[in-house]
């Protein structure tokens, strides 16, 4: 997911337009609900969800709840392309904490961080289950496999 | 015009009959693997064949198949040209040319892409060491069909077993099957399957739910993603006779959003089920309707926990909740609810079409039929193995995997992901199933098996686990949230070069006491990595504590590296590359490193070509 392709928080359409076709709501619809709000705007902003909230009765300590619980939901703006390290296992093993160390120092952010310029969204990831590629790094959906520390830099060159 | 709907088991044979026909009109079938490949190029691979198959004027001929996960990931990208079975590994779009010449018109192999024993050329998927000594009964059609079209899955017999069992059985006959089977659940914990199903179906209350558990979160397991993406309409064939046999009209498959080929594939093979009549209202004719919604998870590793799931399902933060009730008793909305494993109903179809004693007739006395491996780590061949129960990881790992690769030494094998454990070169030749596994300290878990050799550290490994549970721990029950935060807290000193006497005891009492006190299935097991290194690797953490140094050359600041002057040229290469400025020296004299700096990123090891950066320990001149 690239910022270019979403909405902007301003815009309530794209929600409204959720809303009436997930119809009726009930609390097993949060997940998927907040599933397609994000994938419309990129991440979750405050203020979208809060109005989805109050159109569909829906407390708003209920879905902050689940929003804040799973990895997956994001309160704040995303980096245009995103970087995914993978941590697992098969990984680990064969060296994917100095790859994470490598890209952290690169783009000086921490893990779960956003470069200042939006550029990059670096994340670790449990497995890509793509274990056969370890260490394998993925940036928005292109594998890098057998990845070594002393490239990460010429791979990040790529993406604007 | 939508599909016809088919409304008898006369209507599915028809359509079979045809579905093989039209495949018939082809002399062959170049089976393109574009799940797992597609990451090192299978696209371009399927696009390059499509132009030039047409070129070639062979369109009449041959067909070009986008199948699942052939198994054997580390020659990706991989096909396999039908009918002579020619397997061909690391495949380019240049390739396909001579594919085309050599293979699809003068029928032979093209012996360079196939892999080699020796000198000699193995050119079919039968020969193959990989695929030998498998038994692959559950993936038999994974990488052999199109997973997005109904008509090769029927063609394979998909729906034979629940049109059987929904037309010609009663549901309590379909769990006698599968009880008489001795099918185990393939999640980890191994409860029996057809006594869920017979609990659940003897649950008062009107309606039960059944959901088809594809939260596939241990690291390094990756058989639920293949059979998922690669052979859906199986899972979706267990599921409808579960369901039958539960007397479940809903149904959930709940994936991890992690697999978006899954969630495409499951998708569509659901559309295409419903269509015929296979799925959805009074299913063939047969007066029982039961349907499935695809629900994605969102990032929680305890969501495959049974009871958290229910909770994410219901919309809930996905936090697990005392048992009993169990979920067959009070699950989903409150009402009975079965939930399997994806590999354990895409079991479920070949009981029923085989019977219960042709099923048992595989594996050990108390683990029957087979389990399918993902393997990786340390090992030539990674990827899919499906073996019968009671295997021996020599077996899996040696016969299958080759081996340890750079000649290095086999240290153990990590089984069960973070509920499981390490398991020790003396266990080789142990013959695989739950009972035995769960007696040295592992478990089967889910089937990750990560192969580890001498360059790895026993205590790392435990604190990444360890690591990997605090972050995922729902934070609900204090001894999984507090207590594996404290053992962590523990492993990290020992990592540093920071341990102290007692902390083995101090790790190996926390670990009892959350073993007995945690909540759910993620508490109960996070200490078992932990308690099997200390086991069988104790020597490893006393290393660690007393002399501050890690053997495997792994834990940053319990070894160092250092350049050996007597090997380096001052080419100046390394401290090019040194992201922490870390290397000092002049052009064509030594260079040193700068201990205090060094971050142990290991990039001067990884591009010095004189072999002049050693690692050796802390203090001391080189150990090896």
């Amino acid at each position: 997911m690239t910022a270019a392709e979403t909405t902007s928080p301003a815009d309530l359409g794209p929600a409204l337009r959720i809303v009436e076709e997930m119809q009726p709501i009930t609390e097993s619809s949060i997940i998927p609900l907040l599933q397609r709000l994000q994938s419309s705007y990129g991440y979750l902003p405050r203020e979208v969800v809060l109005d989805v909230c109050e159109r569909t009765a829906l407390p708003a300590s209920r879905v902050f709840g689940v929003a804040t619980f799973y990895a997956q939901f994001h309160l704040a703006p995303r980096g245009r392309h995103l970087i995914r390290c993978c941590r697992g296992t098969a990984c680990h093993v064969k060296g994917s904490h100095s790859i994470a160390q490598s890209i952290s120092r690169e783009l000086e952010v921490g893990k779960g961080g956003t470069t200042e310029d939006l550029r990059f969204t670096f994340e670790t990831v449990a497995c890509l289950g793509t274990c056969f590629l370890a260490p394998v790094i993925m940036v928005d959906d292109d594998y890098y496999g057998t990845v070594k520390p002393a490239a990460i830099g010429g791979i990040l060159s790529k993406y604007e | 015009m939508p599909p016809a709907r088919l409304n008898g088991p006369a209507d599915l044979a028809r359509f079979r009959e045809e579905a093989l026909a039209t495949e018939q009109r082809y002399r062959a079938r170049v089976l393109i693997c574009m799940t797992g490949c597609r990451s090192l190029g299978a696209t371009e691979l399927g696009r390059a064949f499509r132009e030039k198959i047409a070129a070639a004027g062979l369109r009449n001929e041959v067909s070009i198949v986008d199948v699942g996960c052939h198994g054997q990931c580390s020659l990706a990208p991989v096909i396999v040209v039908e009918p002579q079975d020619y397997l061909y590994g690391g495949v380019k779009p240049e390739d396909v040319d001579e594919i085309i010449e050599v293979t699809l018109r003068q029928r032979r192999p093209v012996d360079r892409l196939c892999q080699r024993v020796g000198d000699k050329p193995v050119t079919t998927v039968g020969e193959a060491s990989f695929y030998r000594s498998q038994h692959r009964q559950v993936l038999a059609h994974c990488g052999r069909l199109d997973p997005t079209r109904i008509e090769e899955a029927v063609a394979r017999d998909a729906y034979a077993a629940s049109a059987k069992a929904l037309t010609t059985m009663d549901p309590e006959a379909v769990i006698a099957e599968v009880r008489g089977s001795g099918l185990r659940g393939r999640g980890g914990a191994g409860f029996p399957t057809g006594v869920k199903w017979d609990l659940c179906r003897k649950a008062p209350g009107d309606q039960k739910y059944l959901i088809c558990n594809a939260d596939e979160g241990d690291p390094g397991a990756f058989m639920d993603r293949a059979l998922l993406e690669g052979v859906p309409h199986q899972v979706i064939e267990g599921m409808i006779i579960a369901a039958y046999a539960i007397g479940a009209a809903h149904g959930f498959v709940y994936v991890r959003a992690e697999y978006p080929i899954a969630i495409e594939h499951v998708s569509a093979a659901l559309e295409q089920a419903r269509e015929r009549g296979l799925l959805g209202e009074n299913i063939l004719g047969s007066g029982f309707s039961f349907d499935i919604e695809l629900r994605m998870g969102a990032g929680a590793f305890v969501c495959g926990e049974e009871s958290a799931l229910i909770a994410s399902l219901e919309g809930h933060r996905g936090m697990p909740r005392p048992r009993p009730p169990f979920p067959v008793q009070k699950g989903y909305l409150g009402k009975p609810t079965v939930i399997n494993n994806v590999e354990t109903l895409a079991n479920v179809p070949l009981i029923l079409a085989r019977g219960k004693d042709a099923y048992a007739a595989i594996g050990t006395e108390g683990s029957k039929g087979t389990k399918i491996f993902a393997l990786a780590g340390k090992v030539q061949n990674t990827g899919l193995v499906e073996v019968p129960m009671g295997a021996s990881l020599r077996d899996v790992v040696f016969d299958i995997g080759q081996g340890v690769p750079d000649g290095r030494e086999f240290k153990a094998a990590q089984m069960g992901g973070p509920s499981g454990g390490c398991v020790p070169a003396q266990f080789l030749d142990l013959p695989i199933d739950y009972d035995s596994v769960k007696k040295i300290g592992a478990i089967m878990g889910s089937g990750g098996l990560i192969v580890m050799d001498d360059q790895t550290c026993m205590v790392d490994v435990a604190r990444f686990f360890l690591e990997f549970t605090q972050d995922e721990s729902c934070g609900k029950c204090p001894p999984c949230r507090i207590g594996t935060r404290h053992m962590l807290d523990i492993l990290r000193r020992i990592c540093s070069g920071r341990g102290e006497e007692g902390d083995l005891e101090r790790l190996e009492g926390l670990a009892e006491e959350i073993k007995m006190g945690a909540l759910c299935g993620l508490g109960q097991t996070a200490p078992n990595p932990v308690l099997t290194t200390i086991r069988y690797f104790r020597e490893e953490y006393e290393s660690h504590i007393r002399d501050r140094y890690c053997q495997a050359h792994v834990c940053p600041g319990l070894f160092r590296y250092l350049i050996l002057d007597e090997k380096c040229t001052g080419c100046g290469v390394c401290l090019r590359r040194c992201p922490a400025h870390a290397i000092v020296g002049e052009r064509k004299k030594p260079h040193t490193i700068v201990p205090e700096k060094c971050v142990y990123c290991g990039a001067c090891f990884e591009v010095c070509r004189f072999s002049a950066v050693a690692k050796v320990r802390p203090g001391g001149g080189s150990d090896e």
